[in-house]
């Protein structure tokens, strides 16, 4: 059994303009122990996703239809009450903003062992032992001496730190990391992204890392979705997605990316994808990419919606032009 | 082109520096007190910081958050006023010549600023925005003002049947191409990039990055390009210098300090950037472990 089913899963927002299809027939499993990351630009989704499995979605968003089953249960139309009972136990989150996720007018401590309180119903004492423990394996120099101190104290990596210790804190099954390392410089993300890492393997968790980096799930996520227009574009096994992606908006999103390595980059054009992402109160009827996509309109998929197909064994893609289906017609640098 | 440059405008082959900055200090008071402020300290957000931008070419400069990248660029086109050292433009010395000959420099030298959000006065239309600082300068009437800045947009792809529409109306990457255009209205030499992509989406920054490489050409322009990413910058840049705590520790021919970086804060930057390939992270992760203590987290 996956520790994680998501089936077609619909979340809607009501607006003045109309209802924004902001999560639009999402589906997945997650088995325990994997990781998936989740990767896609501003609106795609992919921050509504987590949000609709752990129930936290904002008025005026609400999910529509589909089902989440986390351990063999069901998520959604559960009570809040229930739903606190889960999250921050059996699902940890850390969001992209460490300094707005920690509370300024409570100790480092105090949120930690808030939390240890609550589902595991520590004494004081023994809360406060777990949270030093907590503080040190996020390597947090000095724990005993900075359990007392207030997030300002602590710099933006530390807070990041703070937040996976507190979302570690019981031992979750599931780890949900919304852009963790967004807001951070790249030398300390590259501490936090390793740190996470270690730490899902000791604690044998699953993790949905969500990021617009292509760069930061490239190592660590077993599989990869990438979403465009509120919808699963892309999924496949990471090696698989980087060495042949299929959808030509992976393709493209892959060649945009300024390189790093490579010679003579300076003189060079960068594959820009013309236009912009469709908005999500009429998208377009079919193939959402279509309007930006080099391949459309050859065929009839700007009519026909294109249903996610299983292409090879474990990559699935949307689209009617999949790049081993168009032989001969190379796309971009890559 | 003005009278007040042109004197100095024959500096402009490839030998002379366009832009010649020596011994750049930016010190920020720590005051502390009641009714009586004392400084009882210094950020020193630039630090004796020297470099050269030759015509035509782009100077990148990276570093982290707090390295002093963008006050170094605010301190070049004297939006701040440095501490001490000297920035010269066209040989002419920035940091003490009169106001009045500073603005007739600034004709010379614009920004392209990091949030198309916060850098576009939202009551006024695209039309005014690029049209005002040819206004500032009293350069044409209403009418040829009106054809500039219908021609300015058509060169930055923004569709000037749009010119008397407002910047909320637009997407960040639109809102950045009107920032350009307002940049490019006076024909400068010099353009100073702050973070211009960072704002924006990956698909959408590939567009902005090749206009302004395409600007480059066909209008000659300078860039000091500022930006946090590096392979952004590395695909801006000629020559690159690297920032860190408001010292430049590296600086060289940018293939040079991207193939074989010699300052050890430049090869662990270089080694903690995520790049999209699963096998390169691996040995990324590697060197970042060999390389371990030379950087050290801020608590």
């Amino acid at each position: 059994m996956a520790l994680l089913e998501v089936e077609d899963l619909h979340t809607f927002f009501k607006t003045r303009e109309g209802e924004v299809h902001a999560v639009d027939g999402v589906s997945f499993t997650l088995d325990r122990g994997m990781t998936l990351g989740i990767v896609g630009e501003s609106g795609c989704g992919k921050s509504v996703t987590a949000l609709s499995i752990m129930g936290l979605v904002p008025p005026p968003g609400r999910v529509v239809s589909g089902s989440v089953v986390f351990n063999g249960r069901s998520l959604v139309d559960r009570k809040q009450r229930e739903l606190e009972d889960i999250r921050g136990r059996d699902i940890g989150m850390i969001f992209q903003d460490p300094m707005t996720s920690l509370n300024p007018t409570l100790t480092i401590g105090t949120q930690i062992t808030e939390t240890l309180r609550r589902h595991l119903n520590m004494s004081r004492d023994a809360a406060r032992k777990r949270a030093v423990e907590l503080l040190e394996e996020v390597h947090i120099p000095n724990a005993a001496g900075r359990l007392d101190d207030y997030p300002h104290r602590y710099s933006g990596g530390m807070r990041q730190r703070v937040m996976i210790a507190i979302a570690l804190a019981c031992n979750p099954k599931l780890l949900i990391a919304d852009e963790p390392t967004t807001a951070l410089d790249v030398t300390v993300q590259a501490g936090v992204l390793d740190l996470l890492q270690e730490l899902r393997i000791e604690h044998e968790m699953a993790m949905i890392m969500i990021t617009h980096d292509m760069g930061v799930v490239a190592e660590t996520a077993d599989d990869i979705i990438v979403m465009y227009a509120g919808q699963v574009v892309e999924h496949a096994k990471t090696l698989d997605l980087y060495d042949s992606p299929e959808h030509p908006y992976t393709e493209a999103l892959l060649a945009a990316l300024p390189q790093l390595e490579g010679e003579d980059v300076r003189h060079g054009r960068l594959t820009s994808i013309p236009g912009r992402p469709p908005d999500l109160i009429a998208p377009p009827p079919a193939c959402r990419f279509a309007p930006r996509c080099p391949y459309a309109g050859q065929d009839d998929c700007a009519v026909v919606p294109p249903e996610l197909r299983e292409i090879r064994p474990g990559h699935w893609v949307r689209s009617a032009h999949p790049a081993s289906e168009r032989m001969g017609h190379p796309v971009g640098a890559r | 082109m003005t009278d007040l440059l042109e004197g100095a405008a024959g500096t402009g082959n490839g030998n002379e520096p366009l832009l010649r900055v020596r011994n750049l200090k930016k010190y920020f008071p720590v005051k502390k007190g009641v009714l009586i402020d004392r400084t009882v300290d210094y950020v020193k957000a630039v630090d004796d910081v020297s470099f050269d931008i030759y015509p035509g070419e782009t100077l990148g400069l990276v570093g982290e958050s707090g390295s002093g990248k963008s006050t170094t660029g605010y301190c070049v086109l004297q939006l701040l006023k440095p501490t001490s050292g000297s920035v010269s433009f066209l040989g002419r010395e920035l940091t003490t010549i009169s106001r009045r000959e500073l603005r007739a420099m600034r004709r010379e030298t614009q920004i392209v600023f990091q949030d198309p959000y916060a850098s576009l006065n939202p009551r006024m239309t695209v039309g005014d925005i690029v049209a005002e600082p040819l206004v500032i300068h009293g350069i044409g009437d209403r009418r040829s003002r009106r054809r500039s800045t219908e021609r300015l947009l058509e060169v930055v792809g923004f569709n000037p049947d749009f010119i008397n529409r407002y910047p909320h109306e637009f997407s960040g990457g639109q809102r950045q191409r009107i920032g350009v255009a307002r940049a490019l209205a006076l024909n400068p030499r010099l353009i100073v990039c702050d973070e211009p992509v960072s704002a924006l989406d990956v698909s959408i920054q590939a567009q902005i990055l090749n206009l302004l490489k395409d600007l480059q050409r066909e209008f000659n322009l300078t860039y000091l390009f500022i930006a946090h990413d590096l392979a952004v910058v590395r695909t801006m840049s000629d020559r690159i210098a690297v920032m860190n705590r408001g010292k430049l520790v590296e600086e060289g021919d940018a293939e040079d300090v991207y193939t074989n970086p010699k300052d050890p804060y430049t090869k662990a930057l270089l080694a903690a950037v995520p790049v999209p390939d699963p096998r390169a992270m691996r040995v990324r992760r590697e060197e970042r472990r060999k390389l371990k203590g030379a950087l050290a987290e801020p608590v």
